[in-house]
């Protein structure tokens, strides 16, 4: 328990993180910004200077709950790689760079994001993808409750989300757009089902994947139930390619499992629920 | 800075607050320090607003695993010397001692804080026809409700809360939590949003050796705190974290249910999900939810429960307030953040999110389970010794 | 001699130029407010403004509107404290009149808000997270008692448990509304509407007719102190039995249901000769005392093979004291009927001027049964003009298990408050045994409005809760701390246990 190196143990002032600039390094257009014990105002501002100044590449080493990491960072070319878990909020409102987690990522991940792509070399918390409107979100785990909540999609904007392991309650709830798929594949927690329980409750647009059987319980009353046909794997190859490339998985394996495809029965599932008083 | 009369400031009004927390137990019993905790809510700073943080640690005291710790805060020498009488009266007092504490940038009007090691009287508690237990809830009652200035902050075996106003780090700092060393330790960040931030009101919340911290907003006050005065519990103190130490206790101690049931009867599993069950669970769970409808705390919570035997963490029902667990070997840890935990267990053997309402549970082996066979008190007592309000205290009787 | 002082209460005009001279509101009207000669005339007299004929007038040429006869002013002497004086002079006779309380009292619900949450704890979404309103009526024990089972986990402990409850899928039920004061064709109306909403209807005290034997899983059979069509049979029907001693409409005043309304059908369910008048009295005469009521309870419950019995009481000043008598009795349930509860036919002047309304009813029955340790043992049932689900909300708030309807489940058939059920001349069909106004309501048509009504005031009971970050109906009930009063004096607030808005 506990490290060798210990900020906290001397006597005299403590402020939990230290209010101090992350140790820099720089080669070419690579920076590279150890964030231990950096308190994550510092870390962000480190970040941004460094894409500032021409940086495509910020390795962050040391990460360890430091929120809002690429949060509203813009650009199509720049890269965010982190070593440990960011904190909540991990790439929120970001547009256009790519995001590489190298461990778990927490709770709230590519929230309201509009470009970029995110991938999580482990497994992901809670509201994955919140009102994401484009971009793409790969986990290679399991992730947790309310994922893909309110994805939407507009105009040429289309966002991808893809979870390799489980999911827990309200995957893809409210969805309104976009491609949301669960493998069941990469997971811990084997004997649990693919999904919890109100999944795609509320959906009113784009499709929902997933690897396997589902119960018409665990799926909201708003959702169609379908086995994907050929048409739809050609919309899922390129996703499911994309996660096993970045995760090293064997795409054939995860191919030939049967997907179950979730679309919404109506655009407007509650025109009936009101009255005009 | 005042003591007790705060709580009369906090109390007339629900108080909302959002918070940080984590648990850790190391099952075999073995201890290690207290800087485990401190570094793990240090992570944890951005969930508090600086104006309450806390610990519990147990085992903390081997030299004196009999005694009843007392964690004392007073207002003055006034309210010390009256406390210290009771004491007197009460215990054999075989030490009494300053808290130790370091000077730390930020912690400032803290009250005289003293610690005191106490047997009660064998004659006093025979001849009261008391267990040692209800005998010493009597005294902490005695002590919050009719001392002014001085608040017992903890009184279990081997155990102690370290809490004040400040973030978290600090005040375990402040406290000294790195030169001690328990087997359990509860940390809590607080953010609370209406109140001036009272030394005493800070978590965890403790009776004898049971701690709370509590992370959420119960939307089911009302009527929870309802249902406990019909059992003779009264809420003085508006807060969620009051309401589900009661809860606890009621369910625990009183109706003597298993831990596992009374953590569904707080977090009941959906109907949807109980009409799946087989006969006999559903049964069961119906029975469970119907029954105890007004004690579900509903809304966001996560909720981790201290006690000598180990802990127990239990979240809301469909997850509204982050929680997550980790094992490495023996050491079960759960916290509001993933990093709060990779920070003191950098390489868990499992990491997970626990599903909603189900509990985490660390048991340490030998140990009793956390059920205080020995104490007996009506709730009103309970609710008097844990909160000091007197209003709450119209059986305070002790010979 | 004038043979009347009484003038016509409304006008009815036609359009004569849009006016199809079609019959159809001769027809339509139960009241026979139309001659017709070529066009129709009518008789303003006779005008109940149920608005039948405005309803089916083709041309929609017909408009009802009040008489505006001008009196002389006096505050104290109003135009119809007047016109009853000249009617008992008339007549000699008490005044008679039916639905519920329309006198000007300070309506309490309109005067309670609700909470929501902002920020410090999240709203659920009601339409797309699990919103529970299941809930159960009866006794429930003080504690759960388990012990373990054969799997390493626990199971109820043996002969420890729940009584008999009676569930229901949203915290609502049709109260209580007989066979004979209305037609059969409400009666099944509501049967097929609980039985499709999962809640319970109420047989009143007219008995069970045959026809309702398919949903009797949904009914509730009462007992009343006419004892009509009480059998063995007929308690072990339905899911609860209920003892009616008093109505809101009414308390401590019996019934009278006319000899003219006992036809055969009638006469068949309650079990009394055709023709002759149903007289209920103002007592049961076995329950002159609590402890006469705990022996009718458990005589019931022997009767029927331990189903739950609920005690339905007029809310009266003493409410509090009397629903702990009754919970100590046995009952399952108590039902409160406030002041402004609804009835066939009343004595005008008890029906405006006894009882007290049903949001303090509750309010003190609630805090006694808490204070008394028994609030477990029974369920509140509240009733008394609940209009709306904000109604239904703020009940249960202040702490009833379950709300129930009666006007408003008659509104949604067609009724339009006109006060005139006694008259069996309901032009809607439904206070009335005449064929040819019974057949108007459709059993299959009627059912299909109830449900709409039911689930649209549970959609807005989920929307209540979802605001108020709850996602089951158990955590609103009594949870007063969710309820402000605004503009009601201290103590009614201090009685609700209710803080005014701003605290």
């Amino acid at each position: 328990m506990g490290k060798e190196t210990n900020p906290m143990a001397t006597a005299g002032p403590i402020e939990g993180y230290l209010k101090v600039e992350p140790e820099v390094t720089v080669d070419g257009d690579t920076v590279t910004l150890d964030a231990r014990g950096v308190y994550y105002r510092n870390l962000n501002a480190a970040v941004r200077a460094a894409f500032a100044e021409g940086a495509k590449t910020v390795n962050l080493r040391n990460v360890n709950g430091q929120r809002y990491i690429g949060n509203g960072v813009s650009g199509a070319g720049l890269r965010i790689e982190i070593d440990g878990v960011p904190g909540n909020d991990l790439a929120m409102f970001m547009d256009g760079p790519t995001v590489v987690v190298r461990g778990n990522a927490q709770d709230g991940v590519g929230n309201t994001m509009n470009a970029g792509t995110v991938y999580v070399h482990g497994d992901a918390g809670d509201v994955l993808g919140y009102g994401m409107r484009g971009g793409k979100v790969f986990v290679h785990g399991d992730v947790g409750y309310r994922v893909g909540i309110h994805m939407k999609a507009y105009e040429n904007l289309v966002p991808i989300m893809c979870c390799g392991g489980k999911a827990r309650d309200f995957f893809g709830e409210y969805m309104a757009g976009g491609v949301l798929v669960l493998l069941g594949h990469h997971t811990q927690f084997e004997s649990q089902p693919l999904v919890g329980g109100f999944c795609g409750s509320g959906m009113h647009g784009g499709v929902i994947f997933l690897r396997g059987e589902v119960e018409p319980w665990q799926v909201g009353k708003e959702c169609g139930i379908f086995t994907a046909g050929e048409e739809d794997m050609k919309t899922l190859r390129p996703v499911v390619e994309e996660w096993c490339s970045e995760f090293g998985e064997d795409p054939s394996a995860v191919m030939s499992g049967r997907f179950t495809k979730l679309v919404p029965v109506s655009h407007r599932p509650y025109g009936k629920l009101y009255t005009n008083m | 800075m005042t003591t007790r009369p705060a709580y009369s400031q906090e109390s007339p009004f629900k108080i909302h607050g959002g918070c940080g927390l984590m648990g850790i137990c190391d099952e075999t019993g073995r201890r290690f320090s207290g800087s485990v905790a401190l570094e793990s809510m240090a992570v944890l700073h951005e969930r508090g607003n600086g104006l309450g943080g806390g610990f519990a640690g147990y085992g903390i005291y081997p030299e004196f695993p009999d005694h009843f710790a007392f964690h004392m805060m007073y207002h003055d020498t006034k309210g010390k010397e009256e406390a210290e009488a009771v004491f007197d009266e009460y215990f054999e007092v075989d030490l009494a001692e300053p808290m130790p504490t370091r000077v730390v940038k930020g912690i400032t009007g803290a009250p005289l804080l003293w610690r005191y090691f106490l047997r009660p009287y064998t004659h006093k508690v025979e001849s009261a026809e008391m267990t040692p237990e209800d005998y010493v809830v009597h005294v902490v009652m005695l002590i919050n409700s009719t001392i002014d200035g001085a608040f017992v902050a903890s009184s279990g075996k081997n155990m102690g809360a370290f809490k004040g106003v400040g973030y978290p780090e600090e005040i375990g700092h402040y406290f000294l939590l790195d030169e001690y060393e328990g087997h359990t330790w509860v940390g809590h960040n607080r953010f609370p949003t209406n109140t001036p931030g009272w030394w005493g009101g800070a978590h965890p919340f403790t009776l004898l050796d049971w701690s709370i911290v509590h992370n959420g907003e119960i939307s089911s006050y009302g009527i929870n705190s309802r249902y406990l005065e019909q059992f003779g519990y009264k809420c003085t103190l508006g807060t969620d974290t009051e309401v589900a130490a009661y809860l606890f206790d009621l369910l625990l101690r009183r109706h003597r249910l298993p831990l596992s049931l009374a953590c569904k009867a707080l977090a009941s599993p959906l109907w949807s999900e109980i009409d799946r069950m087989p006969e006999e669970q559903r049964e069961l769970m119906t029975t469970l939810r119907a029954v105890y409808g007004p004690a579900m705390l509903n809304g966001p919570f996560a909720i981790v429960l201290g006690f000598n035997g180990g802990m127990v963490a239990l979240n809301d029902r469909i997850k509204l307030r982050p929680l997550v667990a980790a094992r490495k070997g023996d050491v079960l840890m759960v916290a509001s953040e993933e990093s709060a935990i990779r920070e003191v267990m950098p390489d868990p053997d499992s990491l997970w999110a626990p599903k909603a309402g189900e509990p985490v549970v660390a048991r340490i082996k030998g140990m009793d389970w956390p059920i205080h066979g020995d104490l007996h008190l009506a709730p009103s007592e309970i609710s008097c010794a844990v909160t000091g309000v007197e209003d709450s205290c119209d059986t305070v009787e002790v010979s | 001699m004038a043979t009347t002082f009484i003038q016509p209460e409304f006008k009815v005009e036609i359009d004569y130029d849009k006016c199809h001279k079609c019959g159809r509101c001769v027809q339509q009207c139960g009241w026979g407010v139309y001659d017709f000669n070529g066009r129709p005339i009518p008789d303003d007299s006779k005008c109940r403004a149920c608005h039948r004929c405005v309803t089916f007038c083709p041309a929609h040429c017909i408009t009802i509107k009040r008489n505006e006869l001008v009196f002389r002013d006096s505050e104290n002497w109003s135009p119809s404290l007047r016109k009853a004086v000249w009617q008992q002079s008339e007549s000699g006779g008490v005044m008679l009149t039916s639905m519920g309380n329309d006198k000007p009292y300070q309506r309490i619900f309109d005067h309670l808000v609700l909470d929501a949450c902002q920020v410090t704890n999240p709203s659920i979404d009601p339409l797309r997270e699990p919103m529970e309103l299941r809930t159960f009526i009866g006794c429930k024990p003080d504690k759960v008692e388990v012990e373990p089972n054969d799997e390493g986990g626990f199971r109820l402990k043996s002969g420890t448990g729940m009584e008999n409850n009676i569930e229901l899928a949203t915290p609502l039920m049709f109260g209580g509304m007989s066979y004979g004061s209305v037609s059969l064709n409400v009666h099944k109306s509501l049967a097929m509407a609980a039985s499709r909403l999962g809640i319970t209807m109420n047989t009143g005290e007219g008995g069970l007719h045959a026809d309702l034997y398919p949903y009797t899983d949904n009914v509730i059979v009462q007992c009343a102190s006419g004892r009509f069509g009480v059998s063995a049979d007929y308690l072990n029907r339905g899911v609860a039995i209920e003892i009616k001693v008093g109505q809101g409409a009414k308390p401590g005043i019996g019934g009278h249901l006319p000899g003219e309304k006992i036809n055969r059908e009638v006469s068949t369910t309650r079990m009394i000769p055709q023709g002759t008048d149903a007289l209920s009295p103002a007592p049961h005469h076995d329950i002159y005392s609590i402890a006469d009521l705990r022996q009718l309870i458990y005589s019931l419950k022997v009767a029927s093979g331990n189903k739950p019995v609920g005690v339905k009481i007029a809310a009266v000043h003493n409410v509090a004291a009397i629903a702990s008598g009754i919970v100590r009795a046995g009952a399952d349930y108590v039902y409160l009927d406030g002041f402004k509860g609804g009835t066939g036919a009343a004595p005008q002047v008890i029906r405006d001027h006894v009882g007290i309304p049903i949001e303090i009813a509750i309010a003190v029955v609630d805090q006694r049964l808490r204070d008394e340790g028994i609030r477990n043992r029974a369920s509140i049932i509240a009733a008394g003009s609940i209009r709306s689900s904000a109604d239904m909300a703020k009940a249960i708030a202040l702490g009833a298990d379950a709300v129930a309807i009666g006007s408003a489940a008659l509104i949604a058939l067609g009724c339009h408050v006109c006060q005139s059920c006694h008259t069996g001349c309901c032009s809607w069909g439904i206070t009335t045994q005449k064929p040819e106004l019974t057949r108007r309501i459709d059993p299959e048509w009627g059912a299909e409005r109830l449900v709409n009504l039911v689930n649209a005031w549970s959609h807005e009971l989920q929307e209540i809760l979802g605001a108020l970050g709850v996602n089951a109906v158990e955590s609103l009930r009594g949870s007063r701390e969710r309820l402000r009063s605004l503009g009601l004096d201290e103590q009614t607030s201090q009685i609700l246990g209710v803080k005014a808005a701003g605290l």
